[in-house]
């Protein structure tokens, strides 16, 4: 009896436990995804999504995209024996630094459409994280307008409807100035949206966001200008090219854009001026996080997940903190040359006298002596200083009979002649041909390396943040946008102030400022920040420099400072001891242009290089799309 | 367990039913020619100048790309059946019929079995009667230009004439250890043009040089070249 009731009783329970609905049982919220609506509910899961959408920006050459990034152009070597194709190739392919990654556009119009429709959102907290949206938005079409030329402009998700008919979703190219007016249009309305923040450096900014308009419309400007220069590259629809009338709007838009962050409106930035030394001061301000200088940067933190390898890769291979682990980027002689010396004029390293005689110095840094500060704050000179100490740039001994005494490494010791003792007669750090890790220009990268303890070694890295908006850009920007409006004078202002804080204290006057004065600071100031080739595009000048013809010594050393200087094949500056007991000049240096050997190719720009090939797969998939000119 | 002898056959048999045929047959036609202005070999640099075949009616329409040799030759290696042959526009140192502006007319190809197509084309201007000679460690070069393009719309000025010479024969201004050049301002008349290079000391040693003068038009991205000559001294 007692059974059964316990048994009635359980089955009782069983049968009412099931009967809970369906919907009830199955409609089970899963815990592994948050819906959009609570994600939007809260302004720090908001910032999470918005941090993916920050790490996902694109540059040019970034300290988290490899050292290679950095190394072409014939502004750098690369030593390392899988990466001579830099200098071995004979130009470019057209596919080279294509971008059209419209999942990244489709992530950011999602992000701004919800954090528009989010209801427990402050409206602060809206309107800047709708802001921030809008500015990474604006900055990757910049990106891509940079690279592709006019692109689609997809400012909303777009959705298929399952119709089988996608139509609606092929959209044809802008016009290359539309998505110019676009990424002008979106900062000029974003810019007021946010708070001035000098201190804020790696989110939007007003600072920020005029840095961008004011580059994105001196970009459209110098198009619309120089693109008379190569009318090949224009496609009828200007989905290429940007009609000359146009450059003087755009040039005054991007004066306008420069001159308010100048003016302070957008806060507080200047140009770092923390060290006496001015080339200790130059290489700091992309060590100081702090500095006022810096507009917008991608940041990094060691020991928190977020390092890059640069200093590891780059590092003097003698100051190594990773053993072999070093050396990969040599800055060329082609740029070392370029810095001006102090009183204001361009002249080749003196290598020979007037009659063809070697110039022996005493030191081995005297044949840099006045130069521009930039030059020892970019480059790492031989036997220039890191981490406490010098490095050893020597290339052999130069005898008194005219042959030298060398070796493949520091380690193989060699007896001078008339002696036996076996010395060192090659630098720890090279140059030699063909030796990996070891200068064989003769130069080393200063800009961005880590002297932080213990940034050379993989485990760690280094944190150095990358620069991508730097006030002094801005003021370069204010004096070419301001020189083409023929406003000389006010150029030569904005110039000198760049050129002061790197010792070039002999102000320019109106008169100096020509177009070729405007490409060479721009080449010696913001050299390694992935300007190069964008500059070279937009001037209309990277068929000139690159035309794929092979550089004599009489190219190398004539010419320097001059816009449409032949610049296809990085060479070296190889430093010799000379020895000849007896002579006055025993122990004293000579220098040699040396082109490395692993360097064949010469750059050939070829006007198909100008916009980036769009693959097959795309033209395929939207028939709207028109092909690239000249490919 | 041991292995037994018929594990093995079975074990071949297996290999063997494998070996069947899942592939198309390669591309087997072979289509060549070489660029002619009036039967005469235009030559050019070697894998600049592209040429276009489409095969319409296959998937998405994308080109088939191949370079022309310095010679002007060019070689395709095709699956029978019907192509549209096109060269991109602004490529090449000659003009190419448009049916539009922006339009590039296409030459209809029927690919069935080997064949040998020869295209024709305007270049703006010709070397002709070039004499490249070695003497003493220099070549000198003395030819002719004739300008082909000659209607106010379409004619170009000359930027620059190089006279080039390698080690190999590959010859043109990214393979070359020596040149010469003559601004097309420097030119008076087309006629007897003479240059000259010094040749710098080759290593290893050879006795001869290849040689060839090309001339890069105002505007014109790729250099028209005279005939390769090897040069023994």
């Amino acid at each position: 009896m007692k059974k059964i009731s316990i048994i009635s009783m359980l089955a009782l329970l069983v049968v009412t436990g099931s009967c809970r609905k369906d919907s009830s049982f199955l409609d089970v919220p899963p815990k592994q995804v948050i819906t959009s609506d609570v994600a939007f509910s809260d302004p720090s899961l908001v910032l999470s999504i918005l941090g993916d959408l920050y790490n996902r920006q694109v540059d040019f050459s970034g300290l988290d995209n490899g050292w290679a990034s950095f190394a072409d152009f014939s502004e750098a070597f690369p030593s390392e024996n899988g990466s001579y194709y830099f200098v071995q190739r004979t130009g470019w392919g057209y596919g080279e630094w294509g971008l059209w990654d419209y999942n990244y556009v489709r992530d950011l119009n999602l992000f701004i459409q919800r954090a528009t429709a989010a209801t427990k959102l402050t409206d602060a907290d809206k309107n800047q994280f709708i802001a921030e949206g809008r500015f990474l938005r604006a900055n990757y079409y910049f990106e891509l307008v940079k690279r592709m030329g006019g692109v689609p402009l997809i400012t909303t998700p777009l959705d298929y409807d399952f119709s089988g008919n996608v139509a609606k979703l092929q959209v044809p190219r802008a016009k290359e100035s539309e998505v110019y007016d676009f990424i002008i249009s979106e900062a000029e309305a974003i810019k007021g949206l946010l708070p001035a923040k000098a201190e804020e450096k790696t989110r939007a900014t007003p600072g920020a966001i005029l840095a961008m308009e004011a580059r994105a419309a001196l970009y459209a400007c110098s198009i619309a200008k120089y693109g008379v220069n190569t009318p090949q590259v224009t496609l009828p629809g200007n989905e290429v090219g940007i009609p000359a009338s146009m450059a003087t709007g755009y040039y005054t838009k991007a004066l306008a854009a420069a001159q308010a962050i100048i003016s302070g409106s957008a806060g507080n930035y200047s140009l770092y001026k923390q060290l006496p030394d001015l080339s200790d001061n130059y290489a700091n301000l992309f060590l100081d996080k702090s500095s006022s200088e810096s507009i917008f940067v991608e940041d990094f933190k060691a020991n928190g997940g977020k390092t890059h390898g640069f200093t590891t890769n780059d590092q003097p291979f003698s100051i190594s903190d990773e053993g072999l682990d070093a050396g990969r980027l040599n800055p060329s002689l082609n740029l070392v040359e370029s810095f001006e010396k102090t009183n204001n004029t361009y002249a080749p390293m003196a290598t020979k006298d007037g009659s063809g005689n070697p110039i022996y110095y005493a030191n081995e840094l005297d044949i840099f002596a006045d130069r521009d500060a930039r030059l020892a704050g970019t480059v790492l000179l031989p036997s220039g200083l890191f981490k406490g100490k010098r490095t050893d740039v020597f290339a052999g001994y130069q005898l008194a009979d005219g042959s030298i005494l060398t070796s493949g490494d520091a380690t193989q010791l060699k007896p001078l002649p008339g002696t036996t003792t076996p010395v060192q007669v090659v630098g720890k750090d090279g140059p030699v041909n063909g030796a990996e890790f070891r200068t064989q220009t003769g130069f080393y990268i200063r800009k961005y390396l880590d002297p932080t303890v213990g940034s050379g070694r993989r485990g760690r890295g280094s944190d150095v943040n990358f620069i991508r908006y730097r006030y002094a850009e801005v003021l370069l920007n204010a004096a070419e946008a301001s020189f083409e409006l023929g406003q000389t004078a006010v150029a030569a202002g904005y110039m000198n102030q760049v050129r002061a804080r790197a010792g070039l204290t002999t102000p320019l006057v109106a008169a100096d400022i020509t177009f070729d004065r405007i490409v060479h600071e721009r080449r010696v100031e913001l050299v390694f920040e992935g300007h190069t080739l964008y500059d070279m595009k937009r001037w209309r000048l990277a068929n000139v420099v690159w035309d794929g013809n092979q550089m004599s010594v009489t190219d190398l050393v004539s010419n320097i400072g001059k816009a449409t200087k032949r610049n296809t094949q990085p060479w070296g500056l190889w430093p010799y001891k000379y020895y000849n007991p007896g002579n006055a000049n025993n122990g004293k240096w000579i220098f040699k242009e040396v082109l490395p050997s692993p360097v064949t190719g010469a750059n050939r720009f070829q006007l198909g290089n100008y916009y980036s090939q769009i693959s097959d797969d795309i033209l395929g998939a939207n028939p709207k799309i028109v092909r690239q000119p000249n490919q | 367990m041991k292995i037994k002898f018929h594990h093995i056959i079975l074990g071949i048999l297996l290999a063997a039913t494998g070996c069947k045929k899942d592939n198309y047959a390669p591309p087997g036609s072979k289509l060549t020619g070489r660029l002619t202005y009036k039967g005469e070999a235009v030559n050019v640099e070697y894998n600049q100048v592209p040429f276009n075949l489409y095969q319409p009616g296959f998937g998405k329409s994308a080109p088939i790309v191949g370079t022309f040799q310095q010679d002007g030759t060019y070689s395709a290696l095709l699956f029978n059946g019907n192509y549209k042959f096109t060269i991109p526009p602004n490529q090449g140192p000659f003009m190419w019929k448009e049916v539009g502006p922006g339009k590039r007319d296409t030459v209809a190809v029927t690919i069935s079995g080997n064949q040998t197509m020869d295209v024709e084309v305007t270049p703006f201007y010709m070397v002709r009667n070039a004499k490249i000679t070695a003497a003493a460690s220099k070549v000198t070069a003395v030819f002719d230009l004739e300008k082909v393009v000659t209607d106010a719309a379409n004619a170009k000025g000359i930027d620059r004439v190089d006279l080039y010479i390698n080690k190999t024969q590959f010859v043109s201004g990214g393979d070359q250890i020596a040149s010469t050049e003559l601004a097309g301002s420097a030119i008076t008349s087309l006629t007897n043009i003479s240059m000259s290079v010094n040749v710098p000391g080759i290593s290893p040693t050879q006795n001869y040089v290849f040689a060839r003068i090309g001339v890069k038009v105002s505007g014109v991205e790729d250099m028209i070249f005279s005939p390769l000559v090897k040069l023994t001294y």
